[in-house]
């Protein structure tokens, strides 16, 4: 169901598009500001990053209006501004960026929600000792991650791509202190890097394939027919071509980073950083940028596919990010911290972006991304919120009652936990969710998704209702009193609720408008969108889906307040599912007994190797230079010197004996003489005689 | 070879080895004497009257006397306690010794003519008197002047010490 | 190689023998002023050879010989009255005649 995209020929660059490189760079800049400054300044740091991200927020709107305009001109626009960075002989590595739709609506995204979570992070951060470091490290990943929204360039992307992964584990690790975070940080450095390796390679492969590193290059890019063409005609093994195996590798890379099963398993733990990065990272932009990475390299991962088909890519994309978005949905109803359900949930709805890329294309992926990117981070923020709030209590067994003590917190939570569900009609996610469904309807190869999908979707539901009964209905059972948050933090809360509603708008069957800008069509408000087959029985499939979860959820749980030592309802009735679940599938103790054990022992081989093996060498060159040294000080000491002080006690012994000619007696002397005369006489008589 | 060449030859050398050997130093001196007056007597047999007067005139008359007085000033006249021969004369015997092995063997290996073997050279003393103001003068010069400095170091040389230090 | 046995080898001979005979008791004995007597009978040896030499030369009326022996025995007094005077000297600075005292010059 998808027609690929005949874009116009490049239009003269403009301004902004010149430009664009500045939205990343003055983070960036202002991250290296903050660094050198001193650790007391907090105004300065936190007014400098939002500062920054500020004057990002105004490009990327300026961009996006450029791109608006141009689209409402019936212009679909892919303005690139490329160089080259470095030049060995013939082949060249070249940078670059590029404005078109996709960029331009992701640039709006990330900067309009990091800096509401910047604004958040200086209330919430306020009392921690760190807070210059913290908005340094914050400034650091914002102009990293718009630098991968930007980049044309795939090793520009990888480049900042390595970088948000860096402040990732610098920002889960803030309070390196606690070994958990330290281990958590180490963790999703490690698990992004596994897929990292695999993305690179297809970096590499692609590069030598097609020649270029630029996605567009006015008709010598890799996204563009040429490359794709010679891509699809060179074969690799299992049967794929070299298109279809290099969007698998790119997808590895993807999937570390967006958290796919298998290597979702940092995700959870990297709950272990604070509050505002868990909602900015690890809900609305870092993990949202293996999404964003399969939609920039669409073309690639969709190339050779006939009309109403797929390809082998997108199926295997299909395929893992629907078994996430169960699996994750799955172990998400037993958690019991706040945080770790809504990274599991995170991660599902991660699922879902994949899968709605793989099964409708860049349009579906990208709007459930879009709107998944508000009400999480809305409801990591209403989450920080209510830890905050109950003293940094984090067990949900331990809060309670909160609706009317922590009023704003629970209106805007709420809203944010209906559009995760997917309630009908008024909140986004319920058209971001549907646009998925409606294309696992149609995915022709199997109907498997779907039904996981469906299944997923009812899961949704049913765990939020469980941890909205636990957190804001019932009775308190935590310790102290608790207390609503400051403006710093309702604020952003608000605002995020209004866009989590708003949203939906943009993408409902009537108006696609989303899907038209993205795919630079022209779009109409018509009723009659609503009238296309199979769309209502599928939206009121999906209605009954929520609701069924959504009262499941209540009935079962309410008003009952469970206290952290009684076991949960499910709990009681089935504990030995609930115990897998609720240890997360033993993903990680499975990782543990292979992997890591694997690892250690081999650190161990080569630990002794080294010891042993080149330690010895080196020892025993070490000895050999020793006894070398040795054996010159012997001849040194004995034979040099020996020999020399030898020498010069024979010159004096000689000098001695020759001394005694000189008797000082005349008549030695005459002796001496005459026998020298012996002697001349001798020779000149001889001599005269021969 | 006349009997009258060996006598003198044999008075020759017994004077020597006596100047030589003899234990008292005025012997030796007297011995020496003796080989003096020999070897004036060869010259006259060589018929070299003039250099035989002056043998004995000078050889005899002046420097066997100043021997003696220097033997005499020195006590050489006392004999000496500890031998008259210095440590390892042996060298000095063995070298004196080849050199006369090398002389004669030098003499007797070589073929000689000799062209006035019979004829006697007759040489006057105005003969002398020419060659030495004539073809000799500087020679004679010389000599004048190398007898006037030794006479004058000699004097010197021998001089009380109280006087040679004033 | 003939050896020829006339006169003048005999006085050669004898001049060899004194010669020698000085020598030996120029470096065998212990008083200097032997050693004197010694270089005497060395130089009446050589004058000995001259004379020879002059008498069954070629051309004995050129004096040649017979001259050059008269200006050795000038030459002989005169050394030796230096030499006795410098050995008269030394006896008195050191009492004594006997060459292997003096050492002074040993090295």
């Amino acid at each position: 169901m998808q027609e690929t995209i005949s874009f116009a020929p490049q239009l003269g660059q403009s301004t902004i598009a010149q430009w664009l490189w500045l939205i990343p760079a003055v983070p960036i800049l202002a991250s290296g500001v903050i660094a050198v400054s001193k650790q007391p300044r907090r105004k300065t740091a936190s007014a400098l990053a939002i500062g920054s991200l500020g004057f990002s927020l105004l490009l990327a709107l300026i961009a996006f209006a450029h791109v608006l305009s141009g689209w409402m001109n019936g212009e679909a626009v892919r303005e690139t501004a490329n160089f080259t960075w470095i030049q060995v002989g013939t082949s060249h590595v070249d940078l670059g960026w590029v404005l078109d739709p996709l960029s331009a609506v992701m640039l709006v995204m990330v900067t309009f929600v990091g800096l509401l979570i910047f604004i958040y992070s200086t209330g919430y951060m306020a009392h921690d000792e760190n807070y210059t470091r913290f908005f340094c490290f914050l400034s650091l990943f914002a102009g990293a991650m718009l630098g991968v929204v930007i980049a044309n360039s795939i090793l520009l992307l990888f480049m900042c791509w390595e970088l948000v992964g860096l402040t990732s584990y610098l920002l889960i690790g803030f309070w390196y202190q606690k070994p958990s975070a330290a281990a958590a940080a180490k963790k999703a450095f490690l698990t992004t890097r596994v897929g990292d390796v695999f993305f690179l390679l297809g970096i590499v492969w692609l590069f030598g394939q097609t020649g270029t590193l630029l996605f567009y290059n006015g008709g010598a890019g890799s996204m563009e027919s040429h490359a794709l063409l010679g891509l699809l005609l060179e074969r690799s093994a299992f049967g794929l071509s070299a298109a279809g195996a290099i969007g698998l590798l790119i997808f590895a890379g993807a999937a570390g980073k967006s958290g796919q099963f298998p290597l979702h398993v940092w995700l959870p733990d990297a709950m272990e950083g604070p509050t505002p990065v868990s909602a900015l990272i690890h809900a609305a932009t870092m993990v949202a940028a293996g999404v964003y990475l399969i939609a920039r390299v669409y073309p690639l991962m969709q190339a050779g596919a006939l009309a109403g088909g797929t390809t082998t890519a997108l199926t295997v994309v299909t395929w893992v990010g629907a078994f996430t978005a169960v699996f994750a949905a799955l172990i998400a109803v037993a958690q019991n911290d706040i945080k770790r359900i809504l990274a599991y949930s995170t991660v599902s709805q991660l699922g879902y972006m994949m899968a709605g890329l793989g099964m409708g294309g860049v349009a579906v992926g990208m709007f459930h991304l879009i709107t998944h990117a508000f009400f999480k981070a809305l409801l990591f923020m209403g989450a920080g919120s209510v830890i905050h709030g109950c003293h940094e209590e984090q067990d949900i067994r331990r809060m309670g009652g909160l609706k009317s003590t922590m009023r704003v917190t629970f209106l805007t939570y709420s809203t944010g936990m209906l559009a995760l569900c997917g309630f009908p009609l008024l909140f986004s996610g319920f058209w971001s969710k549907d646009g998925i469904l409606e294309a696992a309807q149609h995915f022709s190869l199997s109907k498997g998704p779907f039904y996981m999908l469906v299944f997923g979707a009812l899961l949704t539901a049913f765990y939020m209702t469980r941890q909205m009964s636990y957190v804001f209905f019932g009775n308190y059972r935590g310790h102290g009193h608790a207390h609503e948050s400051p403006k710093s933090m309702t604020m952003p809360l608000a605002i995020l609720a209004f866009f989590a509603i708003a949203l939906g708008a943009i993408g409902t069957p009537a108006w696609p408008w989303f899907r038209a800008f993205l795919e630079s069509k022209a779009v109409s408000f018509e009723w009659s969108g609503f009238s296309e087959p199979g769309l209502m029985a599928l939206m009121g499939t999906s209605t009954v889906v929520v609701l069924l979860g959504l009262s499941l959820g209540w009935w079962l749980y309410g008003n009952r307040s469970p206290r952290a030592d009684e076991p949960d309802v499910l709990e009681a009735a089935a504990p030995l599912p609930w115990k897998w679940l609720s240890d997360r599938l033993y993903v990680d103790e499975f990782y543990g007994l292979t992997v890591i054990a694997f690892y250690s022992w081999w650190a161990r081989v080569a630990d002794w190797f080294d010891r042993r093996v080149w330690g010895g060498i080196v020892a025993a060159v070490a000895w050999v230079f020793s006894w070398w040294a040795q054996l010159n000080r012997f001849l040194d000491a004995n034979v040099v010197d020996g020999s020399f002080d030898k020498g010069c006690e024979e010159l004096s012994t000689g000098g001695g004996l020759l001394s005694r000619v000189q008797s000082g007696r005349v008549q030695t002397y005459l002796r001496l003489l005459a026998l020298a005369v012996i002697v001349l006489a001798a020779i000149l008589i001889w001599s005269s005689r021969a | 070879m006349s009997f009258v060449f060996y006598f003198i030859a044999a008075l020759s050398v017994a004077g020597a080895l006596a100047a030589v050997l003899l234990k008292n130093t005025v012997h030796c001196a007297l011995a020496l004497t003796v080989a003096f007056a020999g070897l004036a007597m060869m010259f006259l047999e060589l018929d070299a009257q003039f250099a035989g007067f002056a043998q004995i005139l000078i050889y005899i008359g002046a420097v066997a006397i100043l021997v003696v007085f220097a033997i005499l000033l020195t006590r050489g006249s006392e004999t000496p306690t500890d031998g008259v021969f210095s440590r390892k004369p042996l060298i000095g015997l063995v070298t004196a010794a080849g050199i006369f092995a090398v002389l004669g063997w030098a003499v007797l290996h070589s073929t000689q003519v000799l062209p006035h073997e019979m004829t006697k050279p007759t040489v006057t003393v105005m003969d002398i008197g020419n060659a030495l103001m004539g073809r000799y003068v500087l020679p004679l010069e010389i000599v004048a002047l190398l007898l006037t400095a030794a006479l004058i170091g000699a004097v010197i040389v021998a001089m009380h010490e109280k006087a040679g230090a004033r | 190689m003939n050896p020829s046995v006339n006169p003048l080898t005999g006085y050669l001979l004898v001049a060899a023998l004194l010669f020698a005979i000085g020598l030996a008791g120029a470096l065998t004995r212990r008083n200097a002023i032997l050693v004197l007597i010694g270089i005497e009978l060395m130089l009446n040896a050589a004058n000995l050879n001259l004379i020879a030499f002059w008498r069954y030369g070629p051309h004995p009326e050129a004096l040649t010989g017979m001259m050059f022996a008269i200006f050795s025995i000038a030459v002989a007094a005169a050394e030796a009255a230096v030499g006795l005077g410098l050995v008269i000297q030394i006896h008195r600075h050191a009492k004594t005649t006997d060459l292997d005292a003096m050492n002074r010059m040993k090295g």
